[in-house]
This record gives structure tokens, C-alpha cells and sequence, in this order.
């Protein structure tokens, strides 16, 4: 064990991972957390709390996830290299352990251009590989990036983003490698709705040997309209809809479009299960928060480990 | 070269306010070839701001001359004469002709009439692209020499994010994946496994040092 969090108790004994996402508010109100902490709560093994998501300024991903912890949900904090330089990120990351946060996904993050304060100057002083290794000397040498010592280390489970779909190909599985090599204990992937890609991107990833190094979480996502997927298909950057998918939202009726949604995911995760090398998803339904018991229950993942259950997993590693 | 574009021309009659002697001052160089400050350029924005004046009533006199390069004291002294009879100087050089010339000429007010843009080059006919951030520490021996500080929207290190789709930047469809381009010369050069090497944290200094800055080589002072 390197941290004890729950998802990393979850993934070592080798159940199926299931992670969710909590969007945290554009306003200082704790009580939206909680909230939405109480929908995620029993269906998921740890929370995603974005980190000024789509360069939007929100709640702090830090803020968030201690108010998320206090709601009994375990968090996996988020931090990119758009807002902060690497004084500014190892500081929060000495804060975030010292408040007890044990799960951490790096991102280089959304370019500023996409967000509401366009005219901001993007910091990017390091990039997400560079910001795992960081994080993986700080924990494991107990160094500052400068080389300089430090007498106590913040703990953390490294996560990294890992996108099948984006352009060259060939180079996604790599850069997957690059990141494990840089220290990346787990990554979540951009959705899914290409599974035949996302299978062919796994193989890749198999070749390299890396399921065997980092547990590899698929991310899915409901949609609630076909205006929604024919949006994501043709505007979103580094997103692969294919046509069945459109085609099966267009074909029921408005009203029942939501529902379709969720089967579609359902769908999804039931086939990526199969994939070897996949050891869990991390469902993405930011703003439809309570969509998330229904997949995973439809999706036959109840009940989620207890943390009880894993104390032996725990005490075998150690 | 140094790629600049001229000021609209509102904002260059509301710098000059009340001057009754103006010294348009051009650049024989990187703004001569990119369109924006040479002699060309002196003589066409001189005959329009004198018909603006004419058409205003206003007695305005406009000297023009464009020396080789504002940068250097030597061709700035060349603009003695003319500068001492005006009272107002438009310089359509760079930053650093406009700054040379203010110096040099330090008790009269120098006037920017170029927004300096990039370090770049024309890609085509009318069309310029920036190639280099001078950030004083050059990568492209390990980036196929095309650089990412300057042409990747996040001036990432190692390799494409997830926004790279068809060759093209997320931030823009129009603006080229500076990490594709990267990635299609290392298969070029047969280095791929280049892009495989993990790239440190850059050290920035070099270019965000504290103060300007500066290079000095014994070899060459006298």
C-alpha cells in the first residue's frame, strides 16, 4: 500500500474500481457538496473534484474535497499546471496531505481560452508528466523538485489522464507510458464511446506492458440528449462519438432520452469490463450527479467493497 | 525576423495630439520585410495622416526617413538632423528601435507606432507565424527542430495533450498541434523514440531572469 485511501485498497484488491466526479460550485456555499457528496455516497469508491474545470473558477478542488471527506466521501483531488507554478502546486500538495487528502490526479488542465476569464495569462511552467514526477519525489524521495529535502513527504496515490481518442494515435499509449515511468499509479481515461478504438488502444497499452503497472480506470459518461452527443461528436476536441451513438439518442423519443442515456453507458461499461487490463471506470456526470446510482446499479456493480472488508487486503500488501 | 503590425491609425493621431512637426521613423529591416515599418510604409501612413490634417484644417508638417536599423546607435545617428526639427518622433521601427532611438535622443519624445508581435516567419504571401519564444534555453534539438515553447498553445514538453485532433490544436482549428508536427519530423528523422524520453521541469530563468536580459562576450569587446 502506498497511501491506505480507499481506491487504492479497492484497485490493489483487484475489484472493479468505480470512481465518480463532483463539480464543485461557482460559489463559496459548502452545502452543494454535501449534497451532491449524499448522491455519490455508497455508489462509488472515491470522487473526482475537478480543479477550475474547463478553466471556469469554481470552488477550490483542495476546499472541495476536505468538505467532500467530512461527507463521508473519499475524494481524489485535482490539480492542473494551467493556474499554478510549481512553488504555488507543491504548496497546495503540502496542504491537501496535511489535511488527510491521499488521492491526486495531475492534469496540465483546459487551456484559459475555453473558461470565463479568457484574457487570463495560462501559467503552464511544468506539464502534467513533469507535475507526476514531481509528486512521485516529493512522496517517495522526499524532495522538493528544486532537490531540496523536506522532513515529512505528502502521500499521495498518483493519477494521471490518459486520452485513447486524441490525435497521433499511435502515440496515446505511449504517452500513457511516459506517465507511468514519470510515477502514475492509476489514470483515467477520456470517455468512451468508441469501444472498438479504446480496445484497440488497450492492446497497445497491453504491448507495453503497462495494465500490469498502472490500474487503468475507462471513463463514460451518460448523455442526456442527442443534441448533447451530435455537440460532443463534432465540437468537443479529443472526444470520439461514433454514430450508433447518435443514432440510438435520436431514436427514442424526448422524454425518454435520458433513460437511453444511461442504458447507453451501461452499455459501455459492460463492454470495456471485458477488456483485459481495465480495472474499473470513472463515471463522468458532472451537473447530473444523481445519475450515477442508477448506472452503477444497472451496471451490476453494487454493492461497492466495504473499507472494513479490505483491512486484509490492506495488512497482505503490508 | 521581428514580425510587427502597425497601431490603428486612431490610436496613432491620439498619441501625436498636438505635434506641429513630426519625424516618422522607419526600419530597414525585420518591419521592412514584414510590410510594417519600412520606407514603404513611412511614406504611405506620412501621406495619410497629412491628408487627415489637411482635411481637419490642422498645420501639421511630417518628415519621414527610414534608416538600416533602428537598434543600433550607429544608423540611429543617422536621423540627427531631421530628429532635432521635430518635436514629436513616430518611430514604426520595433520595440527596440523605438527604445534605441528614445535613448539615444534622449530629450525627445519617441512614439511607438508598431505593436511588436512575435519573433516569426512568413509562411506565405501576407501571412506570418510565430517560430520562437526566446526563452534563452533552446529545445529543438530534441523536438525535430520545431519548437513547442512557442508553437503549443501550452508549451508543453513532452508530446500532445489530449485537445490534439486531425493535426490540429484544440484552442483553435486553425492553428496547427505543434506536437503532431513534432511527432511527423522525429518519424521523419527516424528518432520516434525520442518522443518517448521523459523532459524535465524547464528552467526558465533564462528567459524570465530578473531584469533584461542581457549577453556578454569578452571575445568581442574591445
Amino acid at each position: 500500500m502506498i497511501v491506505g485511501s480507499n481506491l487504492e485498497k479497492v484497485l490493489r484488491s483487484g475489484q472493479f474500481a468505480v470512481t465518480g466526479e463532483l463539480g464543485p460550485p461557482k460559489s463559496a456555499d459548502p452545502k452543494v457538496i454535501r449534497h451532491k457528496a449524499g448522491l455519490l455516497k455508497g455508489y462509488v469508491d472515491a470522487v473526482n473534484i475537478t480543479d477550475n474545470q474547463t478553466a471556469i473558477v469554481r470552488m477550490s478542488s483542495i476546499s472541495a474535497g476536505v468538505l467532500a471527506m467530512e461527507a463521508g466521501i473519499e475524494p481524489v483531488i485535482q490539480m492542473t499546471c494551467r493556474d499554478r507554478n510549481r512553488l504555488a502546486i507543491q504548496a497546495d500538495l503540502l496542504g491537501a496531505s496535511a489535511l488527510g487528502l491521499k488521492n491526486l490526479l495531475c492534469l496540465t488542465g483546459d487551456h484559459q481560452s475555453f473558461g470565463n476569464h479568457p484574457q487570463a495569462k495560462g501559467v503552464f511552467d511544468i506539464d502534467s508528466i513533469q507535475l507526476i514526477k514531481i509528486v512521485k519525489d516529493m512522496r517517495d524521495e522526499k524532495k522538493f523538485q528544486c532537490g531540496e529535502d523536506m522532513p515529512v513527504e505528502p502521500r499521495f496515490l498518483i493519477g494521471c489522464a490518459s486520452n485513447p481518442f486524441a490525435d497521433p494515435f499511435p502515440f496515446r499509449a505511449v504517452r500513457l507510458g511516459k506517465k507511468v515511468a514519470a510515477g502514475a499509479d492509476f489514470t483515467q481515461t477520456q470517455i468512451v464511446y468508441n469501444v472498438e478504438k479504446f480496445a484497440q488502444f488497450m492492446e497497445m497499452v497491453r504491448r507495453l506492458g503497462l495494465h500490469k503497472k498502472v490500474f487503468i480506470l475507462a471513463g463514460v459518461s451518460p448523455i442526456k440528449s442527442v443534441g448533447a452527443a451530435r455537440y460532443m461528436k463534432t465540437r468537443v476536441p479529443g472526444m470520439d462519438v461514433p454514430d450508433w451513438v447518435v443514432e440510438r439518442m435520436a431514436g427514442v423519443p424526448k422524454e425518454d432520452a435520458k433513460k437511453e442515456g444511461i442504458r447507453i453507458c451501461v452499455d459501455i461499461i459492460k463492454q470495456v469490463k471485458q477488456i483485459e487490463g481495465v480495472a474499473g471506470i470513472h463515471i463522468m456526470a458532472i451537473e447530473w450527479e444523481d445519475a450515477v446510482a442508477e448506472i452503477v446499479e444497472a451496471a451490476g456493480l453494487l454493492p461497492r467493497p466495504k473499507i472494513e472488508d479490505l483491512q486484509a487486503v490492506s495488512a497482505m500488501s503490508e | 525576423m521581428i514580425v510587427g503590425e502597425q497601431k490603428p491609425l486612431e490610436e496613432i493621431r491620439a498619441m501625436l495630439g498636438d505635434g506641429k512637426k513630426i519625424l516618422i521613423a522607419g526600419c530597414g529591416t525585420c518591419v521592412t520585410v514584414c510590410f510594417a515599418g519600412g520606407e514603404k510604409e513611412v511614406g504611405i501612413l506620412a501621406s495619410t495622416l497629412r491628408l487627415a490634417n489637411q482635411v481637419e484644417g490642422k498645420d501639421v508638417e511630417i518628415l519621414e526617413q527610414t534608416v538600416k536599423r533602428q537598434c543600433e546607435w550607429e544608423f540611429v545617428d543617422e536621423m540627427k538632423e531631421k530628429l532635432e526639427q521635430a518635436d514629436v518622433v513616430l518611430s514604426l521601427a520595433c520595440g527596440i528601435g523605438v527604445q534605441t532611438t528614445a535613448e539615444r535622443f534622449a530629450g525627445k519624445r519617441v512614439l511607438p507606432g508598431l505593436n511588436t508581435s512575435f519573433l516569426g516567419q512568413p509562411i506565405e504571401q501576407g501571412v506570418w507565424t510565430e517560430f520562437c519564444a526566446a526563452c534563452g534555453n533552446c529545445v529543438l534539438a530534441v523536438t525535430g527542430g520545431i519548437c513547442p515553447i512557442a508553437r503549443c498553445s501550452k508549451s508543453l514538453l513532452n508530446g500532445p495533450c489530449g485537445g490534439s485532433q486531425a493535426g490540429k490544436c484544440e484552442v483553435d482549428p486553425s492553428v496547427p498541434c505543434a506536437w503532431q508536427l513534432v511527432y511527423d519530423r522525429l518519424d521523419l528523422l527516424a528518432l520516434q523514440e525520442t518522443m518517448e524520453l521523459i523532459q524535465p521541469p524547464k528552467d526558465w530563468s533564462a528567459g524570465y531572469r530578473p531584469g533584461p536580459r542581457k549577453i556578454e562576450r569578452e571575445d568581442l569587446k574591445i
